[in-house]
């Protein structure tokens, strides 16, 4: 068995040591001496909410199977062993071997959410890895980051060396292959870099230069030598049936936030919501084949001794195969597996199946509206109608179900005051809706939760160019909301909460940020912030010092429209879907017109040139 | 039918609570396709249930769990099957099938033995024989007092009639302790609470941290009646007075105390 990194006095003085010791089930081991690539895959934040990604679990699975990789697992320290590691310079190490982070060739960091940029620096600083990618030597690892926050790596750019763009299936081994062959040619980094940057997909920021206009904007984005791409397409696993998925998960011993088998049934959605990154960055559409999903499901069952299976996709619903697959699971429950169903629309079908898998008092209804009035739905592209709603809501009542939540963003564009007080009256109606079944044969009174989070722009979106508010305005609307939650008849039987606001402002700036921004993550994780995307750990003063001391205006990151013909900091990605498709979007947007999914028509979004998944149901 | 599974934590897993080794032994049991019961009702939970919780940071060659199972391959076939999908640091040591009506092993829980070292990176302050000495000292007073500090009270109790045995031994060449103590639900005496005790009573400086515990086994009192049910309760009685009669025929003391193992009997 392995040597701990970390002695018996500091991992008996620590919250849960589980975190760090490894040898969980299913994890894999090989000697590191027969391998000449050594991986160390990093989810930036607590490891029971790392270990809950799927994409890590993928790409664990897919490196390991090559007999010339070891990849292994880091996640972030918690605060308390992060101060005890920098008082005793303690390295942080990999989970499987215990060995140095800095001890890999690579080290590959998955960005899946802007508030945890500062714990990326944590991650390498505790490494004793240089920030600055330009800083580094032959002795330290490639830094690689990959995930959806590349798709704008600009306020990261000095800390990769080198950054991945896309779904991880189809370039990594391209990647390890050019590192052999140019390790044992006894290239160097620099040398290496450069031929990487070749690869499809590949951005090594370091070989582009960005020039900036008077106003700040971007007046050039330009590759550093003729040999480097100037766009970077993004990289996507067009045949998601025949590719890699992993039968046999790692299974932790604490429980993870996914305590569970978690089966990814499509990527992509078909929706088209105007808000959503995610709805954009994976089109097109693909679903894997249900005999697929169904040997995997089995598989992955059997391997980890999971209870519980989770479908993942951005909307079940619209996998054309869900009645298959969810009665072949429900035929598996007999061994006493649950089924858990996020986003289901709620519909007969969704609701025969739920009250088959979930106990109906106890489990709620979940609707995601978005907005509170059909106007800003149509903004918004959310396809989702009052009358869908009270439908289904209806039909859930009538079945015993109690309970509904319904998430909403504020600050959209085009917000008005009245399209605020429809939350609130939304709410109502669902309630009014519960309260005509007579008394007798309902339970007691309805609960409907309202949740709003103020809305962030992100890029590949329509809504790229949108002006963000200022906190006290998102806390202006959250009121109103409220207060018109108090006139409604129903009041009694609806709650309402809302995000903190100081975060949104922060991840707005990140996530449209530029290079400028790297300077304030520096100084930001240099005055202790870590775990910015934990409440209790969040310190919105440091951050809002930093801003002044580096001179960096929010204003000109939130506050402006930007102009459709404004260089954007990530223009220089094809993410697939054209800039002109999202222009056209952002004026339907304004002019409250709904655009029909991919299924009912072609849009024209311009993932049809990677000839596959929905795009292609339509010449059938 | 109920079974009782003995098996060892040791090495890094015993950085693994004893919520978190519940919920890996229920994933074992799916993992190793035991049959083991359900209960009833909308949410079924598999049917198990642990003699003693291990704290953090303790290892132990006798632990013990009791499931119930609706049918089962052979003790060594179950162990195997076990075996093959444990992570380093856990082994089923034993399967064995107990008497229909048995008491849970938690109820039983009478005591236990464990083995106390120091850590290689600290240094020993006896002696082999100066811990037999003191140790034979400490135990010889009439009561050892100590204040028990819980969430809501502090209470003098006298821990004397709690240890069942005490001595100094030698483990890697080196002095180290065993302890017999109290264990269970009624009453339950940690073994570091006697150590640290016996660093007060000789003056030394007591460090927590320097210690390794390591539980060797648990035990039921041989007096308990270790079934349910009336018929199966005269039974046994009427098994045990036999026992005891073999011991006197045999003129050897018969044993205060059972392994939580002894009451059951391997599957052929």
């Amino acid at each position: 068995m392995n040597q701990l990194a970390l002695s018996d006095e500091i991992l008996l003085s620590i919250d849960k040591p589980a975190r760090y010791i490894g040898n969980e089930v299913n994890m894999i081991r090989k000697n590191p001496e027969d391998v000449s690539i050594r991986f160390a895959m990093c989810f930036p934040d607590v490891y029971e909410i790392g270990m809950s990604h799927l994409g890590i679990q993928i790409l664990y699975d897919m490196f390991n199977k090559r007999d010339d990789v070891y990849c292994e697992r880091v996640y972030s320290p918690w605060p308390d062993l992060h101060k005890i590691m920098k008082e005793q310079d303690i390295s942080l190490f990999t989970l499987e071997t215990q060995s140095p982070v800095k001890q890999m060739d690579f080290l590959g960091i998955t960005i899946q959410y802007e508030m945890c940029y500062t714990n990326i620096l944590q991650i390498l600083d505790l490494s004793h890895i240089p920030f600055m990618a330009t800083e580094r030597t032959e002795d330290d690892p490639l830094v690689i980051g990959g995930g959806p926050c590349t798709y704008n790596p600009e306020p990261l750019a000095d800390f990769f060396d080198l950054f991945y763009i896309g779904e991880g299936e189809t370039q990594y081994d391209a990647l390890f292959d050019l590192y052999n062959t140019m390790k044992a040619q006894g290239k160097n980094r620099q040398e290496f870099l450069r031929e990487a940057a070749k690869l499809p997909g590949i951005y090594v920021p370091s070989l582009y230069e960005v020039t900036y206009q008077e106003d700040g904007t971007i007046a050039s984005f330009q590759p550093k030598y003729p040999d480097i791409p100037t766009t970077i397409r993004k990289e996507i696993q067009m045949d998601v049936t025949d590719t890699t998925y992993p039968h046999k998960p790692l299974v932790p011993f604490i429980k993870a936030t996914q305590d569970r088998v978690v089966l990814e049934i499509q990527r992509g959605c078909i929706r088209g919501c105007r808000f959503c990154q995610a709805g954009m960055i994976y089109r097109p559409v693909r679903e894997r084949d249900v005999n697929m999903l169904k040997e995997c499901a089995h598989d992955m069952l059997e391997s980890t001794g999971h209870e519980e299976i989770s479908l993942s996709s951005l909307s079940s619903s619209d996998y054309s195969q869900l009645p298959e697959l969810i009665n072949y699971l429900i035929d598996q429950k007999g061994n006493g597996v649950n089924i858990s169903l996020p986003s289901l629309r709620i519909d007969a079908f969704s609701l025969d199946v739920m009250s088959k898998v979930q106990d109906i008092r106890k489990s709620s209804l979940t609707f995601a509206p978005e907005a509170g009035s059909q106007r800003l739905r149509n903004v918004i592209n959310k396809g989702l109608t009052e009358e869908v709603i009270l439908h289904g809501a209806g039909l859930a009542f009538e079945g015993g179900w109690q309970k509904v939540k319904l998430y909403f963003m504020l600050g959209l564009p085009t917000e008005t005051e009245e399209d605020m007080k429809e939350i609130p009256r939304l709410g109502d109606k669902i309630a009014r809706r519960y309260y005509e079944i007579p008394k007798e044969q309902r339970n007691g009174k309805c609960q409907i939760t309202m949740s709003t989070s103020f809305f962030v722009p992100k890029p590949f979106t329509p809504f790229q160019w949108a002006p963000m508010c200022e906190k006290d305005e998102y806390l202006r609307r959250a009121k109103i909301v409220n207060t018109e939650m108090k006139e409604q008849l129903n009041r009694k039987s609806l709650k309402y909460n809302w995000h903190e606001a100081d975060v949104t402002v922060l991840e707005g700036v990140l996530a449209r940020g530029d290079r400028k921004i790297g300077q304030v993550l520096l100084k930001a994780y240099e005055k202790g912030c870590i775990f910015d995307s934990w409440s209790e750990f969040f310190d919105n003063d440091k951050w809002m010092e930093v801003f002044d001391e580096c001179g960096i205006s929010i204003a000109f990151y939130n506050l402006r429209t930007r102009s459709t013909d404004e260089i954007l900091p990530w223009d220089f990605i094809d993410c697939g879907v054209t800039k002109s498709f999202l222009k056209r979007e952002w004026e339907r947007a304004q002019q409250e017109v709904v655009t029909p999914n991919c299924r009912m028509q072609c849009n024209a979004c311009g993932a049809a040139r990677f000839g596959g998944g929905v795009c292609l149901e339509h010449q059938n | 039918m109920n079974i009782r599974i003995k098996f060892k934590k040791y090495g890094v897993m015993k950085f693994i609570g004893h919520l978190d080794i519940m919920r890996y032994f229920q994933k074992c049991m799916r993992r190793a396709h035991i049959d083991i019961a359900y209960s009833e009702g909308f949410s079924p939970h598999q049917i198990m249930s642990f003699a003693a919780p291990l704290g953090v940071g303790i290892t132990s060659d006798g632990e013990y769990l009791d499931i119930e199972v609706n049918s089962t391959l052979s003790s060594k076939e179950s162990i195997d099957a076990l075996n093959q999908v444990m992570v380093d640091g856990i082994s089923i040591l034993e399967y064995k099938k107990l008497p229909d009506m048995a008491k849970t092993s938690m109820s039983l829980v009478a005591a236990a033995d464990y083995l106390v070292y120091i850590k290689d990176n600290y240094t020993n302050p006896f002696t082999l024989k100066e811990l037999e000495e003191q140790m034979h000292a400490f135990y010889q007073q009439p009561e050892i007092l100590i204040t028990k500090k819980t969430k809501k009270s502090e209470r003098v109790i006298d821990l004397k009639p709690f240890i069942y045995d005490m001595k100094a031994v030698e483990y890697n060449g080196k002095p180290a302790f065993f302890l017999k103590v109290c264990t269970g639900s009624s009453s339950n005496i940690k073994p570091e609470l006697v150590i640290e005790e016996f660093y007060r009573f000789c003056e030394i400086p007591f460090e927590p941290l320097a210690f390794q515990i390591h539980r060797q086994e648990v035990y039921v009192s041989s007096e308990e009646i270790p079934v349910k049910g009336e018929h199966e309760r005269a039974e046994y009685a009427e098994k045990l007075s036999l026992m005891k009669k073999e011991y006197a025929e045999k003129g050897l003391e018969f044993p205060a105390f059972f392994t939580l193992g002894e009451l059951g009997e391997d599957i052929l």
